[in-house]
């Protein structure tokens, strides 16, 4: 991590992170107590326990704070297990299709292409309604939508390197298909993989909001930084922190690990990590949008797929 | 006979690079003259330069440039725009990318009658059509619909002539107006030109290759690392060249050929604008080169009537009596 | 030409039904027994079992799924519990809604984003070229229920000059439209940047120079004429993803679009609207696609029938 904005990046995610694993040991929330006194405070008050909100408190007299910091755990845990999920199983079809070729290609490749037909927003949302509220649903609905976006990079890379010399030499010493896919080929997707995974953990954490904010991610007794924008949407009047504090937190996290997913990708870059093109600043290319699931992206890909 | 254009002295940075450093040319009615020379020598950015077309990094840094008594260089940027089209006009060396390829080539025609006459789209298109038959395109009101990439190369170059002549300019800046041709569409695209030039067209070539150079320019500007090595008229400088580069530049040349030689290549490559040699720029590739050369750069000077060269040792090569070669091949 | 359209037509096709298949599959399977969710958890084992029989529920997977397609393809998706009624007609009464929103976040997007990316490109790294890229970057990663509730508190009610929920009238519309447009806006200005500065360093510039025409004519007509015609084809898509993004959006604005009957239809269970909906957007976004794609053939003369 050459510049310094990735560097900041970094240090927030960290600190994210800490905040994440740690931080409800520390600032616990407690969902069940009312406290009517307490009610509303802004940020910066005095409980009537003598204790200190710092972000304020909303319409049940729970701390803004603690219940980011709670949420906080709920977006890490999602976005980790879902690209975990995701990737390994995207890594796994990708692989197949990209070294077999043939039928299994087609039969994965028009799989994706037909899950990408529609906005993976709206196959979440359908499966989450479905399966009902619950951290486990929240993460099968995600990495459902996710694995093509893996399956598709992999499967790039596969077929990239499965005609390369070494793979050849690999085949006539008679080494197996599972040896050369795990000793050969798998090497040559883990730097795209894992570029990728970066830029959809971001992404995931947004769904994840998006569907906790629409009342199907976790449970109501579980504090998501969608929920609480939700909570705190009826609240606009009297207590704007409950909307605008985890929003900014989810806002912050999710544009450092756009930054961070720019670095990995400009390192892992071959043409701009060679000696001739390294510039000090880097800007992407037009047509290229931030996220994974927009427009160009998704259809030029599934265009792309398709007319093959 | 009074010159029409008159370049003097003219310097061009490119960035840091002095691109041009100090040239001097001129071109009367209804006469040619070629400015020759390899790519990064200056000779586009000397034209480019009198149309005021330079790129954002280019910028006249010296010397003058004086149009029908006009001081180009005084003029503003409108005023200078003003005489494009109209006074001066520019075809250049790749039709496909100088054509627009998003609109129809009558359109592009026809734009000089609208924007520059204030003619109706209808009328602008009529002589859009005049234009492109009087070029030689065939079936012309058809043609004008269709885009640039519909067209083959040699028409392409046409549709260009037809649109810088529209309006009967005064002076054509043709850059390298053949180089992306065959043969043969060559020959007519040059016979086209010609025949303008008859009718009163003065034109500057601008051309790496001596062979379309004989063929239509009466004086020639040869020009080497942003300088003018050599000028005179085409029959004299092509039976004995008074410039070690433009000999080579004949041996070199694919007409080479036809006089039963091989192209013979300069040895070496053209110097980088950056890091010129000292003394003499083109010393490190002359076989004549001498110790003086590589201390003392050669002023251009008048070695015989009507000709200039910038060798200390013109007169050498003038005796070697136009046997066309290095003395080393 | 006529083979390459039909072509793809025949892939949107494919794509249509792969898009009805996985809806069919995530509705029909998962959610278990669609018999008692219609009656309810009271109803008598024999109530449920004739329930099924005259669903078709007893019959094989697959019979029951080639039953769905020819119901699908005569737009009959069933009878909406909640709202009474058909289904398909309950989804179409609200399009013109959604449709609307879009079509107030596309003019937005262009509205702003085109000019905004023609300034940056004649101001190449001054603030507004940075504005361009900054939004550009951090655009699609914003969580965008988000920045409209933000939108909502600053705009409604902070400064209270813009309604904070869309009632049909223009002005109200405003901020729904924008926050469904802000992902894309930075993007498109970065593509119209990125495309006028490539189109003003090539050849035909110079030469429309040499014809002495104005810098407003060589801008106005030569250069944007081919910076358009990539612009104008990505809106399609840019389209698609208003129509999938709405259904997210028109939830914090109260906008009776398909979205929030999908999300109400979602969470009451009331899967045959749901299923209407689902395949009415992702009929809208292949549809797009290939309208894109169409489009670009007409508008670039370069492409002709060797070149697809």
């Amino acid at each position: 991590m050459r510049s310094t904005a990735a560097t900041i990046a970094g240090s927030v995610l960290a600190l994210f992170v800490l905040v994440a694993v740690f931080g409800p040991l520390l600032v616990p929330y407690d969902n069940v107590t009312t406290r009517m006194a307490d009610r509303l405070l802004p940020p910066g008050s005095t409980l009537s326990e003598g204790g200190f909100a710092l972000l304020g408190t909303d319409q049940h007299g729970r701390d803004v704070l603690a219940q980011v910091v709670a949420g906080s755990r709920v977006s890490l845990l999602v976005a980790v297990t879902v690209v975990v999920v995701g990737g390994f199983v995207g890594l796994v079809l990708g692989l197949l299709a990209g070294y077999y070729g043939g039928w299994t290609d087609t039969v994965i490749s028009r799989l994706g292409d037909m899950q990408l037909a529609f906005p993976s927003i709206l196959l979440a949302i359908l499966l989450a309604g479905v399966l009902g509220p619950s951290l486990t649903n929240v993460i099968i609905a995600l990495a459902v939508t996710r694995w093509v976006i893996f399956a598709r990079v992999v499967r790039g890379s596969a077929l990239t390197t499965r005609n390369r010399e070494f793979v050849d030499s690999a085949r006539v010493m008679g080494a197996s298909d599972v040896r050369i896919m795990a000793r050969y080929i798998l090497p040559s997707c883990v730097q795209p993989l894992l570029v990728a995974a970066t830029v959809q953990v971001g992404l995931t954490m947004v769904a994840e909001a998006a569907l906790s904010f629409l009342g199907l991610g976790v449970p109501i007794d579980q504090a998501s930084w969608g929920s609480t924008i939700a909570n705190g949407r009826d609240y606009l009047d009297s207590a704007w922190w409950i909307a605008a504090v985890p929003g900014l937190a989810l806002t912050l996290v999710v544009i450092c690990v756009g930054v961070l997913g720019d670095a990995a990708r400009d390192d892992s870059d071959p043409a701009k990590s060679s000696g001739l093109g390294r510039k000090p600043l880097r800007r992407r290319k037009a047509g290229t949008p931030a996220a994974g699931s927009t427009a160009a992206e998704t259809t030029g890909d599934s265009t792309q797929a398709v007319a093959r | 006979m009074t010159e029409l254009l008159t370049v003097s002295d003219l310097a061009v940075s490119f960035g840091e690079v002095r691109a041009v450093r100090g040239v001097s040319f001129g071109v009367a009615e209804a006469t040619t003259l070629a400015i020759v020379g390899e790519s990064g020598s200056g000779k586009s950015l000397s034209s480019l330069a009198v149309l005021g077309l330079l790129p954002a990094q280019a910028q006249v840094t010296a010397g003058s440039i004086h149009w029908d008594g006009r001081d180009l260089r005084a003029c503003g940027a409108d005023e200078l725009r003003q005489l494009r089209g109209t006074d001066i006009a520019m075809i250049f060396q790749d039709p496909l990318s100088a054509l627009n390829p998003s609109l129809t080539v009558g359109y592009q025609i026809g734009e000089m009658f609208r924007r520059r006459r204030g003619l109706g789209r209808d009328e602008a298109r009529r002589r859009a059509i005049e234009a492109m038959t009087e070029v030689g395109i065939p079936d012309a009101a058809r043609r004008a619909g269709s885009y640039p990439h519909e067209f083959s190369g040699g028409m392409r170059q046409r549709v260009m002539i037809a649109m810088a002549l529209a309006l009967d300019p005064r002076l054509l800046i043709a850059d390298e107006p053949t180089t992306a041709l065959d043969v043969t569409v060559q020959a007519q695209i040059l016979r086209l030109l010609r025949k303008r030039q008859r009718d009163g067209l003065a034109m500057i070539i601008i051309s790496h290759d001596l062979g379309v150079v004989a063929r239509t320019a009466q004086s020639v500007v040869v020009m080497y690392a942003g300088r003018a090595v050599e000028s005179g008229p085409v029959a004299d400088l092509y039976t004995v060249p008074a410039h070690p580069y433009t000999l080579g530049l004949m041996a070199a040349s694919p007409s080479a050929r036809d006089a039963g030689r091989r192209p013979q290549p300069i040895d070496g490559y053209p110097p980088d604008g950056a890091a010129l040699p000292t003394g003499c720029a083109f010393h490190p590739r002359c076989p004549f080169a001498r110790q003086r050369c590589r201390t003392e750069d050669p002023e251009l000077r008048t070695v015989a009537p009507g000709r200039t060269s910038a060798c200390h040792f013109a007169e050498e090569v003038l005796s070697r009596g136009g046997a066309v070669g290095h003395p080393r091949a | 030409m006529i083979i390459y359209l039909a072509r793809r037509l025949w892939q949107s096709v494919f794509l249509i039904f792969g898009a009805i298949t996985i809806v069919f599959l995530v509705l029909r399977v998962i959610p278990g027994d669609p018999a008692t969710l219609i009656l309810g958890s009271q109803a008598t084992p024999a109530e449920l079992a004739a329930l099924r029989e005259e669903m078709g529920l007893t019959d094989p997977l697959f019979e029951q799924y080639v039953r769905h397609l020819a119901e699908v393809a005569r737009l009959d998706f069933g009878e909406s519990w909640r709202l009474g009624g058909d289904a398909f007609a309950s989804v179409v009464d609200r399009l013109p809604a959604t449709l609307t929103l879009a079509g107030y976040a596309l003019a937005l997007t262009l509205l702003i984003g085109f000019p905004l990316g023609l300034h940056a490109a004649r101001h190449t790294g001054r603030a507004v070229d940075r504005v361009v890229s900054y939004l550009s970057l951090t655009g699609q990663a914003l969580p965008s229920f988000w920045v409209g509730i933000m939108l909502v508190l600053i705009f409604a009610r902070m400064l209270g000059v813009l309604p904070g929920t869309a009632d049909g009238t223009p002005v109200s519309l405003i901020l729904p439209a924008f926050t469904l447009a802000l992902p894309f806006l930075g993007w498109l200005a970065r593509l119209v940047r990125n495309g006028t500065l490539e189109e003003l360093g090539k050849d035909y510039v110079r030469t429309a120079r040499a014809k002495g025409l104005s810098e407003r004519i060589v801008f106005n007509v030569h250069v944007l004429r081919n910076t358009l015609t990539p612009v104008v084809t990505v809106l399609g898509l840019v389209l698609g993803n208003f129509i999938a993004d709405a259904v997210i959006i028109e939830q914090v604005f109260a906008w009776p679009g398909i979205g929030s009957l999908l999300i109400d239809s979602i969470v009451n269970r009331d899967y045959a609207v749901a299923e209407a909906a689902i395949v009415l957007i992702a009929v809208f976004y292949i549809g797009l696609n290939l309208l894109v794609d169409v489009a670009y053939f007409y508008l670039d003369p370069r492409i002709t029938l060797e070149t697809v």
